[in-house]
């Protein structure tokens, strides 16, 4: 079990924003964690990343708990964040480098992981441009060959494709399945069902509850997953 | 341990490289105290009579008195910027990228304060030069002498900064802090005026000045300056580096929910 969260709760002040949610994410496999806005996704995140504390439950990474050993969970963990995270001014190169020195990678060690991840996204023609030349598309993939660099177990990314176009949507959601299909566990946040595959691992959050947990035909019953969602949450998907 | 080093050479490489993406920063950042001592003190010197007092030996001008307090000024301005990029990067994301290292968070905040101190001593020692250049020279050996002095201040100031800055939650609140930190530091100090000129137009305001940490950090500045020693300026500013770092720290604690929205 590569990433596994056990009766999480977390409240901003009187709000409550996740109530005892439960689930794992397996390597090899593709979880999408789908719940309209507003559902406790990024709150979520916050929790899984480290950066807020847990009111109550556990995360673990690889096996190691986050609260007891932040640093050896954290290392182990891929994050792509919904805002972009790259300093624009900085070259894709220099920005991954930022990235892998805080990892403690440098030199030509670094080098070779900033390649061979760049390869992996197709962005090796890009290393020298600057962020802020780049478009949406490729700015994501950037921060998905960042994630990558230290070789994590599990990939944590939430709402990666917010504000691309539909081609770049498609083809980063299906290259992160690729990704998965690899052996890495991936973590996936959105509120769009097309984003989900058939053979995915589904899970759905709603109002800080996790209504669902399985495979997706599982879940669905074999209806249209955009149906289904839309019956549980009362939401347009 | 490595990993710690490479991590904090990094982190200052890339508060290098933003201020260098940033020339007119730099250029701000030396007009106004150039501005405050050509043209500021050279108006002030006929009407501010200043008498001998430590670490000065002999009478001095109103420019050379200032020099310490403008020194103090491109820190605790610097400080603040770095606290404005820093609010700004949390706004950007960048700063949960920095804080999802895994390395002890004091280490990663510790070498953001490293950073940005590097940079406030460039420009420190860029102004003592043009100063020098004007004809405002002072001891040779207080050029060295004044390092640690502004390395112990830089610090202080950027750990102020970076409390503040885990309190402000938006970059909108900037202005405030403008209004409410610099401005009351800067003038309710040792930085334009000595203490004792203050003490006769108010006791009160004297002692206000007397408690700033600024007037501390400015009057270890001028001490070093003189290869004076004044410990007591030490000991506070000392004392309000712990207490502003630990502040910071705080701030950025987890269970506070730094990256609450």
């Amino acid at each position: 079990m590569t990433l596994s969260v056990a009766g999480l709760s977390y409240a901003y002040g009187a709000k409550q924003a996740l109530a005892d949610v439960s689930f794992a994410a397996q390597p090899g496999r593709f979880t999408a964690l789908l719940g309209p806005n507003g559902a406790g996704k990024s709150t979520l995140f916050g929790l899984l990343a480290g950066l807020l504390r847990p009111g109550a439950g556990r995360v673990e990474v690889a096996g190691h708990d986050m609260a007891r050993a932040p640093r050896r969970a954290l290392a182990q963990m891929g994050i792509v964040f919904q805002q972009t995270t790259l300093d624009l001014d900085l070259t894709v190169r220099q920005n991954l480098r930022y990235f892998a020195a805080l990892r403690g990678l440098a030199g030509r060690a670094a080098d070779a992981r900033i390649d061979a991840a760049l390869e992996r996204l197709g962005m090796v023609e890009r290393a020298g441009e600057k962020v802020r030349a780049l478009n949406g598309g490729h700015r994501r993939r950037t921060e998905i060959a960042r994630a990558l660099l230290h070789e994590p177990a599990v990939l944590l990314l939430d709402e990666p494709t917010v504000g691309l176009d539909a081609a770049s949507r498609a083809a980063i959601t299906a290259h992160v399945h690729d990704l998965a299909q690899d052996g890495l566990a991936v973590l996936w946040a959105t509120h769009l069902t097309d984003e989900v595959g058939q053979g995915d691992h589904l899970l759905v959050l709603h109002q800080g509850h996790l209504l669902a947990d399985g495979g997706v035909g599982e879940v669905t019953s074999g209806a249209p997953l955009s149906d289904y969602f839309l019956g549980v949450t009362g939401h347009a998907a | 341990m490595r990993a710690a080093l490479i991590a904090l050479r990094a982190i200052v490489a890339r508060e290098a490289l933003r201020f260098i993406h940033q020339r007119e920063r730099f250029i701000a950042a030396l007009v106004r105290p150039l501005v405050w001592l050509l043209v500021f003190a050279a108006g002030f010197r006929a009407a501010l009579g200043l008498s001998i007092t430590p670490p000065y030996q002999t009478y001095i001008t109103y420019e050379i008195y200032i020099v310490p307090g403008l020194l103090g000024m491109i820190l605790l301005f610097n400080g603040m910027q770095s606290s404005l990029s820093l609010v700004y990067d949390r706004e950007m994301g960048s700063m949960k990228v920095l804080l999802t290292a895994p390395l002890p968070r004091w280490w990663l905040l510790l070498s953001k304060l490293l950073g940005s101190t590097a940079i406030s001593i460039l420009q420190a020692y860029v102004f003592l030069g043009i100063a020098a250049a004007f004809g405002i020279v002072l001891p040779a050996w207080g050029y060295v002498a004044v390092l640690p002095a502004l390395v112990l201040a830089g610090l202080m100031l950027g750990a102020l900064g970076l409390a503040l800055s885990s309190f402000i939650k938006q970059l909108e609140n900037f202005a405030g802090v403008m209004n409410f930190v610099i401005f009351p530091m800067f003038f309710l100090s040792s930085a334009l005026y000595p203490l004792w000129k203050m003490a006769e137009s108010s006791r009160l305001l004297h002692d206000i000045c007397a408690v700033n940490p600024f007037t501390h950090a400015v009057e270890l500045i001028r001490f070093a300056l003189y290869l004076d020693w004044n410990g007591a300026a030490l000991g506070w500013t000392v004392l309000a580096t712990g207490v502003f770092a630990a502040l910071a720290l705080w701030g950025y604690d987890p269970a506070r929910g730094m990256s609450r929205r």
